[in-house]
């Protein structure tokens, strides 16, 4: 028989504003087992828990319940208390009379009686509970980071300088990502390539780091500092460690004419290509749907100009596996498609363009070498209109847009259109906008400077149709603090697209049993106070992933990333959950239920020798459950039809008894 | 399929082709219409002065009977379906109003919205399919290249009409495709004729009507169809120079049933 402490919390007037905590200590003093009970004012201060550890001494307590907060909130607190008295610390329960009770009472007598019940099953389930010794599983001191951009370069580089080694995973042919695009940045105004180019030249010199790029992820098992990870190399036709990236291929290339994708389709790249000069790693590749030699088997030029030897059409796509403590997600954003926008004329005009299209525009390593020229005649546009919240703050248009702020549009345009007014001052600038949002540091006075020194018109309302005519682009919009309908002949339109998280994070979710929101966003552990952790141990989270960001912001919190990897890497053994499932193998019937449904794959079936009542021998086919695998989560107990799975700590027979001393 | 139909007074005067020819498509495509009994002019326009009753009673009357025979209510002018759309969710949403209604009308069973409503071109997408009239095409209309008007009043307001995207619709090029044609998408597809403004001031309805024709006309469209009785008059009475025709009349020339029409 156990010997129970019960201890009642008041948490000030929390609880014992609408529960009587005399009455509950001294109805519980009379439940099973209970030798002693009392209550306090602060059962987690310091006088409380010493309360606690001088009761379990002197009444010899081999079990106790606290009748306080949600155990979120202080179980670990209280089961450490238990072990500084030398109990084992998975022999405290915790009754929730405050969440659960006080807070959502406000009659007193009805809010007591439901804290005693609570009470009750919280003895009931003591008087069953066995002390529990949590394993310890070794720690892969090896980081992944999917996704290349400025987050995934900053993690990387972050967790390499704390001397750990780090795989950067990559779908496209070079690491840089979105930021590599751009031209300058907000609010300062340098350059994107000359602040990124050294961090990716940086990334591609640290020892510690590995890039695999033109790769992606295709595969992960285990969990948190034992991932079993399955790299995807896709196949570029070209032999990456022979390449030196001489663009000897690009230049003789004969297929000229492919949509350049770096400059968003705005000019053409070969067949064979080196996506922008400063890539990492500089290696070309063949994109196969416009090679003649892949498609027809007509060609080679390539692999004769090819001083190395790289050009291998032939390879093939490769898996590699490896081994990694931690995996930090970083795989970033994307404008969304304007084809359900066409109100604003973008499939119809070639001088209607989103934001980062103009961003291509403007830098002089884009296709117009920087000069601003209109897509569809060269011609410097003397009249631009921008128009913000593209698809962002659609409330009523939720099927084509997103419901929230996309956050660096505003700033972005106002760095648009005040470079615009810097370089052509004969420029006409317009900006549309629902609201101006510039909260950051220097990011209003940006804003400011470009409608009071550069003398950008913003207009508060929306544009509600662009409509080309002629080599004009006839904006029809209205302005709300005037009140009236206002039609400019525009020569460029600028769009700036809402931003949604990229593709690939969807079903890169489902590989991590990470989760995400409605948008595909993921979901950090705690939005204040976890906001790089996502809530699947060992997976973190860095950049856009997880929700609408610009460059500082990315980089701060890839930081911070880095900094939880660190901690978890510098572990050398982790210590595991002691409520584990096991299996009674007497009891199994080796069906493999159990295994279907269990979502971390810990159940394993193998065939045992039995000894049988006759003595004879008999192999039988059995379940057996991985405990540094198994989270916990009680589906194979529910799912086993012959109750021989069981949870430690949560016992189908303890739970049983919570229902009965409630239902009592 | 037994529908029931709301024609509408310019259906039977000055809009005889819209009505006609869909009549003869329907049939074609095993949809009959019947012909609501007694029904009443709309109104024109929905009132939205909310204490305004009378202007809707007879779209409520319309909206009942197709709700006491189990039926779907079609309309095929734009304006008659506007009307009525926006009476029946009044019905559904204006608990007052509803209540006003149903004590003047002071029937047995009084009436909530319960009728659905649909658009002829509504009916084509959602009850026939567009992909059952492809195979039912006779003589599609291969390489006309044709411009979808939809006006100002098809699609909006939006939270009542609920039949495409009023910004970006498609129902209409969808229904061009069907029919074996190739839609022309341009910018003003779905902005004002001018509407009424064309009695009180003809200058700004040419306008706004030239303004749409030769934004289609740019986009390279042979032809202008509509569902609009008074569009296609200000399109072709301010001086359009491409057809501007019902696209119920393409439908039933497509369908190989036009030439035995000739009210």
């Amino acid at each position: 028989m156990q010997r129970v402490g019960v201890f009642v919390c008041w948490c000030g007037s929390n609880i014992a504003g609408t529960v009587d905590v005399q009455a509950v200590s001294d109805a519980l003093k009379n439940e099973p087992g209970v030798v002693f009970s009392t209550n306090y004012q602060y059962m987690c201060s310091q006088a409380g828990q010493d309360i606690i550890k001088n009761a379990i001494a002197e009444y010899k307590l081999t079990g106790i319940v606290v009748c306080s907060c949600s155990p979120r909130m202080h179980e670990a607190t209280f089961r450490k208390t238990a072990a500084a008295a030398g109990l084992n610390p998975y022999m405290v329960e915790i009754a929730n009379i405050r969440e659960q009770c006080s807070w959502v009472h406000k009659d007193i007598l009805t809010g007591t009686e439901k804290a005693i019940i609570l009470g009750k099953a919280a003895v009931a389930k003591v008087n069953l509970n066995a002390p529990l010794t949590p394993g310890e599983t070794p720690v892969t001191k090896r980081a992944l980071v999917i996704g290349g951009g400025i987050a995934g370069i900053q993690t990387a580089l972050d967790i390499a300088d704390a001397g750990f080694p780090v795989d950067i995973v990559e779908k496209n042919p070079t690491i840089g990502g979105k930021m590599a695009q751009l031209d300058k940045t907000f609010p300062t105004l340098d350059c994107a390539a000359c602040i990124l180019t050294p961090k990716m030249v940086d990334v591609a010199q640290n020892e510690n780091i590995r890039i695999f790029s033109f790769s992606e992820v295709a595969k992960i098992k285990g969990f948190v500092g034992n991932f079993d990870v399955t790299i995807k190399k896709k196949a570029r036709y070209v032999k990456e460690e022979l390449c030196t990236g001489c663009g000897a291929c690009t230049e003789k290339c004969p297929m000229k004419k492919v949509p350049n994708e770096f400059n968003l389709g705005m000019d053409t790249r070969s067949a064979i290509y080196i996506p922008f000069a400063q890539a990492v790693p500089k290696v070309a590749r063949i994109d196969p749907d416009a090679c003649n030699m892949l498609k027809k088997g007509k060609c080679g030029i390539c692999s004769k100009v090819c001083a190395a030897g790289a050009i291998d059409y032939t390879q093939k796509d490769q898996y590699i596996e490896e081994k990694y403590g931690a995996i930090v997600v970083a795989t970033g954003f994307n404008p969304i498609s304007m084809d359900k926008f066409d109100e604003f004329a973008y499939s119809q005009s070639k001088d209607v363009i989103t934001s980062l299209e103009f961003e291509r525009l403007t830098n002089a390593a884009g296709p117009t070498a920087g000069k601003l020229l209109r897509p569809s005649d060269h011609k410097h546009p003397h009249t631009i209109v921008f128009v913000q919240c593209v698809g962002s703050r659609c409330d009523s248009c939720a099927e084509k847009g997103k419901e929230y702020c996309s956050k660096i549009c505003c700033m972005y345009t106002a760095k648009h259109a005040m470079l615009t007014r810097d370089k052509y001052p004969d420029t006409e600038v317009y900006v549309f906008y629902i609201d101006v949002r510039t909260p950051g540091k220097n990011f209003d006075e940006f804003y400011r400077r470009a409608v009071e020194e550069y003398g950008v018109k913003y207009i508060k309302g929306m544009v509600g149709k662009v409509t080309p005519e002629g080599d004009k682009l006839k904006v029809q919009a209205s302005d709300l603090l005037a009140n009236r309908q206002l039609q400019i002949d525009a020569d460029l339109v600028v769009l700036a697209a809402a931003i949604e998280p990229d593709k690939s994070a969807r079903p890169l979710a489902t590989m991590l049993t990470a989760s995400m929101d409605t948008n595909d966003f993921f979901t950090e552990a705690h939005p204040k106070l976890r906001p790089v952790e996502s809530p699947t141990a060992g997976v973190f989270l860095s950049g856009a992933c997880q929700g609408p960001k610009d460059i500082p912001e990315t980089v701060s919190q890839a930081g911070a990333a880095a900094s939880k990897v660190i901690g978890l890497l510098a572990k050398d053994k982790l210590t595991g959950n002691p409520c584990v499932a096991h299996s009674d193998e007497m009891m199994c019937n080796g069906c493999s239920t159990c295994e279907r449904v269990c979502p971390y794959g810990a159940i394993t079936y193998e065939d045992k020798e039995f000894r049988m009542p006759d003595r004879t021998t008999k192999i039988r086919r059995v379940a057996s459950v991985n405990p540094a695998v198994c989270q916990g989560c009680g589906a194979c107990t529910v799912a086993c039809p012959s109750g021989a799975m069981d949870l430690k700590g949560f016992a189908s027979a303890q739970i049983m008894a919570e229902v009965d001393a409630i239902c009592k | 399929m037994k529908v029931s139909y709301f024609p509408g007074c310019t259906l039977k005067n000055k809009a005889k082709d819209l009505d006609a020819y869909a009549y003869k498509s329907a049939a074609a495509l095993g949809v009959t219409l019947e012909e609501i009994e007694n029904w009443q002019c709309c109104g024109g326009v929905f009132t939205t002065a909310r204490d305004e009753v009378a202007t809707k009673l007879s779209s409520v009357r319309a909206l009942k009977e197709a709700a006491d025979k189990d039926q779907p209510l079609i309309t095929v002018c734009s304006a008659c379906h506007n009307v009525i759309k926006q009476t029946n969710h009044a019905m559904q949403t204006d608990k007052e109003f509803a209540n006003k209604v149903n004590r003047y009308m002071a029937c047995e069973k009084s009436y909530a919205g319960e009728a659905q409503v649909y658009h002829y071109l509504e009916m084509l997408r959602d009850l026939v399919g567009f992909d059952t009239i492809k195979a039912k095409v006779t003589n599609a209309l291969k390489g006309k290249k044709i411009a979808a008007y939809y006006g100002c009043l098809l699609l909006r307001p939006n939270r009542v009409m609920q039949m495409d995207d009023p910004e970006n619709p498609t129902i209409m090029e969808d229904f061009i495709k069907a029919i074996g044609a190739t839609p022309v998408v341009y910018a003003k597809r779905n902005e004002c004729c001018g509407a009424y403004i064309a009695m009180e001031s003809p200058a700004l309805a040419e306008k706004s009507s030239n303004a749409i024709v030769q934004n289609a006309k740019a986009a390279g469209a042979e032809m202008i169809i509509t569902a609009c009785p008074l569009c296609r008059y200000n399109l072709i009475k301010n001086g359009a120079d491409i057809p501007v025709v019902y696209f119920t009349e393409l439908l039933a020339e497509a369908l190989g049933v036009k030439e035995d029409t000739n009210e």
